[in-house]
C-alpha cells in the first residue's frame, strides 16, 4: 500500500469563522494505481492533498506512506522524506524563471546534494523522457504552456519518487494538451512501484484514472473504479 | 559552491534588473561612505602634517595648544630643564610660524616657516635638489615640493624672494610626507634665522622636541613637564589630540558623520527595499522549494548568500570607484586632501554588513513564514 490516511481532519479559521475544512477522511492508495481527488471548489480536495503529501499538518488523523507516519516525523525529516519519496506538480508549475529548464529538473536533486553536473546530466535524461532534451538550455517562459507542465513533471520524477502528487494538471492547458499531458503521464510515468495522485476539475482527463475519490464539503462521498480501468 | 548556493546565484544574477538595481544602492552607499570619510581623514592627516613631517618622539607645548597651528611660545629655562631631566637623550627647539612673503613677481604670499635647530637640524626635510649644509648660507631657505609648492612660482634654487624686508633664496628643494591642511606653502631655514626674520613675542620656542634616551622614559619626561606647567605628548598622542579637536570642536567630525550615516541610510534605503521586492517576487518559488523538500536552514543559506554576494560586490566596486576617483582627484588637484585608510574600508564593511544583514533578516522572515500549503491553494 502506498497511501493509508485515516480520520484525517483539519479546521481552519478561529471562533464563528471556523470551517472543518476536512471531516473523517479515510482511504488507501497502491502503487501502480492513479488516483483522482475530484469535488467542486471548497470540497477540501487541496487540503486533503496536502495532509497526505506532509505539507499540511492534520489537525487529527493519520498518514502512512509506505509505512511511515509521515507527521511522526521532524520538520526536518519530513522535509527530506518529500524530498525523495514526493514528487510535486504544481497548478502553475512554479518553475524558476532564471534557471535554464535542465536545471530547474535538476532542483530536486541538488537539494540532495548530488554534484551539480551530474544533476544537470540526471536532469537532461528526465527532460528526455518528457520528450524536451533539446529545450534543456531554455529558460522556461520560452516554452508553451505544455512544456512546461511537461518540465514540472519531469521534476517532479527526477529523483524517482513513489509517491507522485498532481495538482490541477489540466488547470492551465487546453483541452487536448491536458489530456495528451495526462494520457503520458499514464503510460510513460505511472509503474508498478508509483502511485499518483491528482486532484482536478477536469472531467475530460478521468478516462485515465484507475479510480476517482468524489469529496463534497470536506467528506469523502464515494471513491469508484474509473468506468475506463474497471475491469 | 554548494549546489544550493548556486541556485541562489543564479536566480539573482539572472535578474539583471533587479540585481543592477541591487547593485547601485551598495555601490553608491559604499562610494559615498568611503568617499566622506576618506576626505576626513585626508584632512586630519594634513592637520598633524607638522608633527608627521618634523617626526620627533615627544613633543612639549603649552598645555592650552589645541593644534600644531595654533602655537604659545615656550620661555628659554623649559628648554634647559628638559636638557637636565635624566632620560632625555636631547632636546632642541623648533620654530613654526606663518610669514608673508613677496615673490619675485611682486605678489604676495602666505607661507608656514619651520626653524630648525641649528646644531641639529632635527626634523630636516628630504632633499630632493640642493645641499641640505646649505640652509646655513646667508638668507638661506629650504621650500618644500608639496601641493601648495606652485603657489612660490615654482622657485628654483636661487630663487629669491622678501619676508618681512628681508633677502630670501632658495637653496634647496625637498620633500615631506604631509601636505599642510591650510593651502600655504611651507619653507624651511634654521631656528635663529626664523627668529630673526619673523618678529616674534618674548618667548620664542613653538616646541620643544625631545628625543628620550629609552620608551620606557617618556613617563619620567611626561611627569617632569607637567610639573612645569606644560605638556609633554608623543608623536602619536599628539596627532590624536589635533584629530579630536577637528573631529569634536569644529563641526567638521559632526558633518562627516552625518553625511556617512545619511550614505548608509540611502544605502539601506535602496539595497533593503529592491531585496525585499526580489524577495517577493520569488516566494512562491521559495515556497514551492520548500514544498519540494527545501529545509529552512538551505532558504535562509540562499537569502544570506545572496545578500553577502551583492552586499560584497557592491563594496569591491564601490571601493574601486571610490579608489579611482580620489586618484584622479590627486592628480589633477593638488589640494585634494582624501586619503583611503584601513579603518574607513573597515567602517563602510562593517555598514555594508549590516545593510546585508538588515535585508536578508526582512527576506528570511518573509520566506520563512510562507507555507508550502500557500503554493497548492495558489
Amino acid at each position: 500500500m502506498a497511501i493509508q490516511a485515516v480520520q484525517l481532519n483539519k479546521w481552519f479559521g478561529e471562533g464563528a469563522a471556523r470551517t472543518h475544512a476536512v471531516k473523517d477522511v479515510t482511504f488507501q492508495a497502491n502503487f501502480g494505481e492513479m488516483l483522482y481527488v475530484v469535488g467542486p471548489s471548497g470540497s477540501g480536495k487541496t487540503t486533503m492533498l496536502s495532509m497526505i503529501s506532509g505539507i499540511l499538518r492534520p489537525d487529527s488523523g493519520s498518514v502512512e506512506i509506505e509505512g511511515t507516519s509521515i507527521w511522526g516525523l521532524g520538520s526536518d525529516a519530513l522535509a527530506e522524506f518529500r524530498l525523495r519519496r514526493i514528487g510535486f506538480v504544481f497548478q502553475d508549475y512554479h518553475l524558476f524563471p532564471r534557471l535554464t529548464t535542465a536545471e530547474n529538473v535538476a532542483v530536486p536533486l541538488i537539494l540532495q546534494d548530488r554534484e551539480w553536473n551530474a544533476s544537470l546530466a540526471e536532469a537532461v535524461r528526465n527532460l528526455q523522457v518528457v520528450g524536451l532534451a533539446e529545450r534543456a538550455q531554455l529558460a522556461p517562459v520560452k516554452l508553451s504552456g505544455g512544456e512546461q507542465q511537461r518540465v514540472a513533471i519531469a521534476r517532479a520524477i527526477v529523483s524517482r519518487p513513489d509517491i507522485l502528487i498532481l495538482d490541477e494538471p489540466t488547470a492551465s492547458l487546453d483541452g487536448d494538451t491536458g489530456r495528451n499531458i495526462v494520457r503520458f503521464v499514464r503510460e510513460n510515468i505511472l509503474s508498478d512501484r508509483r502511485c499518483i495522485v491528482i486532484v482536478t476539475h477536469d472531467s475530460r482527463i478521468y478516462e485515465f484514472a484507475d479510480r476517482i475519490m468524489r469529496m463534497e464539503d470536506g467528506r469523502l462521498a464515494a471513491i469508484e473504479r474509473s468506468a475506463v480501468h474497471a475491469q | 559552491m554548494p549546489g544550493i548556493l548556486r541556485i541562489a546565484y543564479k536566480l539573482l544574477v539572472n535578474d539583471r534588473a533587479k540585481f543592477a538595481a541591487l547593485l547601485v544602492g551598495i555601490t553608491f552607499a559604499v562610494f559615498l561612505m568611503i568617499e566622506m570619510t576618506s576626505l576626513f581623514a585626508g584632512i586630519l592627516a594634513r592637520s598633524s602634517s607638522t608633527v608627521i613631517n618634523i617626526g620627533a618622539s615627544v613633543w612639549v607645548m603649552d598645555p592650552a595648544v589645541q593644534t600644531v597651528a595654533n602655537t604659545i611660545p615656550l620661555p628659554d629655562y623649559v628648554l634647559h630643564e628638559l636638557r637636565s631631566t635624566p632620560g632625555v637623550k636631547y632636546a632642541v627647539p623648533l620654530y613654526s610660524g606663518g610669514a608673508l612673503l613677496k615673490l619675485r613677481d611682486g605678489s604676495y604670499q602666505a607661507a608656514n616657516v619651520i626653524g630648525l635647530d641649528d646644531t641639529s637640524l632635527l626634523g630636516r626635510p628630504q632633499m630632493i635638489s640642493g645641499n641640505l649644509q646649505d640652509i646655513f648660507a646667508e638668507n638661506a631657505f629650504i621650500a618644500i615640493d608639496d601641493a601648495e609648492f606652485y603657489k612660490l612660482k615654482n622657485p628654483r634654487i636661487g630663487t629669491e624672494f622678501e619676508l618681512n624686508d628681508h633677502r630670501g633664496v632658495i637653496v634647496g628643494i625637498a620633500k615631506v610626507a604631509s601636505s599642510a591642511l591650510f593651502g600655504v606653502p611651507t619653507l624651511y631655514t634654521t631656528y635663529s634665522r626664523a627668529l630673526q626674520y619673523i618678529p616674534n613675542t618674548r618667548f620664542t620656542i613653538s616646541y620643544l622636541l625631545v628625543e628620550p634616551k629609552s620608551v620606557a622614559d617618556v613617563p619620567a619626561i611626561k611627569q617632569r613637564v607637567r610639573a612645569a606647567g606644560y605638556l609633554a605628548l608623543t608623536r602619536a598622542e599628539f596627532v590624536r589630540k589635533i584629530s579630536d579637536f577637528y573631529m569634536y570642536q569644529t563641526g567638521i567630525g559632526t558633518n562627516m558623520m552625518l553625511m556617512t550615516l545619511i550614505s548608509f541610510i540611502v544605502g539601506l534605503s535602496i539595497s533593503g527595499q529592491t531585496f525585499y521586492t526580489f524577495i517577493l517576487e520569488n516566494l512562491d518559488k521559495f515556497g514551492a522549494l520548500k514544498a519540494i523538500g527545501a529545509k529552512g536552514h538551505e532558504l535562509i543559506a540562499m537569502i544570506l548568500f545572496q545578500a553577502s554576494f551583492v552586499a560584497l560586490t557592491g563594496y569591491g566596486i564601490g571601493v574601486g570607484l571610490c579608489a579611482l576617483l580620489i586618484g584622479l582627484a590627486r592628480a589633477h588637484l593638488p589640494d585634494y586632501a582624501a586619503m583611503i585608510t584601513y579603518r574607513n574600508l573597515l567602517t563602510a564593511f562593517v555598514m555594508v554588513v549590516v545593510i546585508a544583514g538588515m535585508s536578508s533578516y526582512v527576506g528570511v522572515r518573509k520566506v520563512l513564514r510562507i507555507e508550502p500549503f500557500d503554493i497548492f491553494r495558489g
